[in-house]
């Protein structure tokens, strides 16, 4: 185990943060490299969607979930290297939405990696987003790890230029999660062409972090748990030794292995999604190796919430879910099996009744 | 006019107010009654949708749907039920007032209201072919 795995007790002792905080609610991630000091942390957030009621009115419900989040993350000692965050902070893409947001993420005391969800896209395109954030791909280094950022929420143009008499209806259409109008997320030509050229860059043999707002793997299409492209970016991830892709948008646990790729997406800090085995008339390909996150429960409002403190060993992220009204959960690859694995609940007898989904 | 004959009577005439009526024996139903009704128990299940959909039915624009895509997780088959966080067992139609109180702040629908039914019409159509379990959780 690595000396950087630190366990929850000593995260919140070393915090300072005594009983209120036993709901810290956050993925953390962890990579672990083969020289120790190369280890070390980041936080994941991941879909607030901050929604407008109107002017300076917001949903409350939402806003205490990134508020939360933020301010955990501002009190994890060690400090985590930098903080991810996944995509979706508006709900409708506006202006005040992602304002309000981008106000609360000003808190963090620590160096932010933007994602860009459909939330945030299909109104503008992302052009205010990206006047805030920055750009919508990119990759960069850090001791020793090779992290992408892809917006993987693009879709075929014809639904996005042609389709809607106006840039409202477009964001409404692809806003609703189960809405038949919408349409498949892709990574798209022109930026796996990027990808391409900058993963040529990248010794085979250095770890990589692809970070998206999508699965980059397809599990549910109804909902858009689903990169139409998946096939051809992991055909792109293949040649490499180790790769991690980390994904928003499902606000749900969900780990897969698929050949050389591990998969892990991360909890929204705004509400939960049900897991698409629970709609009857699904037809889905949802790992069989992850083991359900806890049912919510709808009377504590920010139960199935929380974020992610990610530790890095070796190139693997191990991923502690920091959920504000449940035990954490943790789940890092086992080199054993070649797969991620939830550390205390994988065995199917140390499984507990909230996680049987119907 | 001794108790029987009056109420043989009144059958007779109630007999001959159906036939007048042209509706047939009251069991006969045929293939177009039940595609009638059909069409009206999906109307109401559209509307249903609708208002799942809908950033109007409470009043902070939070939609049902966006907590529970396709209604999944309502668990429609389960109810009536001990809801453990109200204390005594509850149907559906309060769990869902419960709902527009909490999550999309509005206020709760009477539990006859077409409003109440047609949601109530959208979520058991999603859960359709899923053996009841009252009580279940």
């Amino acid at each position: 185990m690595s000396p950087l795995k630190l366990s929850r007790r000593q995260l919140l002792k070393s915090a300072g943060v005594v009983a209120g905080a036993a709901t810290l609610p956050m993925t953390f991630v962890k990579i672990a490299q083969a020289a120790p000091a190369e280890n070390f942390t980041f936080a994941y957030i991941s879909d607030a969607h901050i929604q407008q009621i109107k002017g300076a009115q917001f949903v409350r419900n939402w806003d205490r979930g990134l508020i939360r989040a933020v301010a955990e993350t501002n009190l994890l000692e060690p400090k985590p290297d930098f903080v991810i965050f996944g995509g979706d902070l508006a709900q409708l893409g506006n202006k005040a939405e992602l304002d309000h947001g981008a106000e609360m993420m000003s808190k963090l005391k620590h160096k932010t990696h933007y994602v860009m969800g459909e939330h945030d896209y299909y109104l503008d395109l992302g052009e205010y987003w990206s006047k805030l954030f920055g750009p919508q791909h990119y990759s960069f280094d850090h001791k020793g790890v090779h992290f992408v950022v892809l917006n993987s929420v693009l879709t075929y143009d014809d639904w996005t230029f042609k389709r809607w008499p106006t840039a409202e209806q477009r964001m409404n259409e692809m806003a609703g999660l189960d809405n038949p109008n919408g349409s498949p997320f892709m990574v798209g030509e022109k930026q796996r062409a990027w990808l391409k050229a900058d993963l040529d860059k990248v010794d085979k043999a250095t770890p990589v972090v692809v970070l998206s707002h999508s699965p980059l793997q397809k599990l549910y299409k109804g909902w858009n748990f689903w990169t139409e492209d998946a096939d051809e970016i992991q055909a792109l991830l293949k040649p490499f030794k180790t790769v991690t892709v980390l994904y928003g948008h499902v606000h749900q646990i969900q780990y897969n292995q698929i050949g050389n790729i591990t998969f892990h997406a991360v909890m929204a800090t705004a509400w939960p999604w049900p897991y698409p085995q629970t709609y009857a008339k699904a037809k889905h390909m949802m790992p069989q190796l992850t083991v359900p996150m806890n049912r919510g429960d709808p009377f504590f409002e920010r139960d199935a919430t929380g974020w992610q403190f990610i530790d890095v060993a070796t190139g693997r992220p191990t991923l502690s879910y920091n959920l504000y009204n449940n035990s954490v959960r943790t789940v890092g690859f086992n080199p054993k099996t070649g797969k991620p694995e939830d550390r205390a609940y994988q065995d199917p007898s140390k499984r507990i009744p909230p996680q049987t989904h119907f | 006019m001794n108790r029987r004959i009056g109420s043989a009577l009144a059958v007779a005439v109630g007999i001959g107010a159906v036939t007048a009526a042209g509706s047939g024996w009251a069991d006969e139903f045929t293939k177009q009654d039940q595609e009638r009704w059909e069409k009206e128990y999906q109307t109401v299940v559209a509307k249903g949708r609708e208002l799942w959909t809908s950033p109007k039915l409470g009043t902070n624009n939070v939609a049902c749907a966006q907590c529970h895509p396709n209604a999944a997780n309502t668990h429609p088959e389960t109810y009536p039920k001990f809801q453990k966080q109200i204390g005594k067992v509850i149907t559906l139609g309060e769990m869902i007032n419960w709902c527009l109180r909490n999550p999309l702040q509005g206020k709760p629908l009477a539990l006859d209201d077409p409003k109440m039914i047609a949601i109530e019409a959208y979520v058991a159509e999603e859960r359709r072919g899923v053996a009841l379990a009252p009580g279940k959780h």
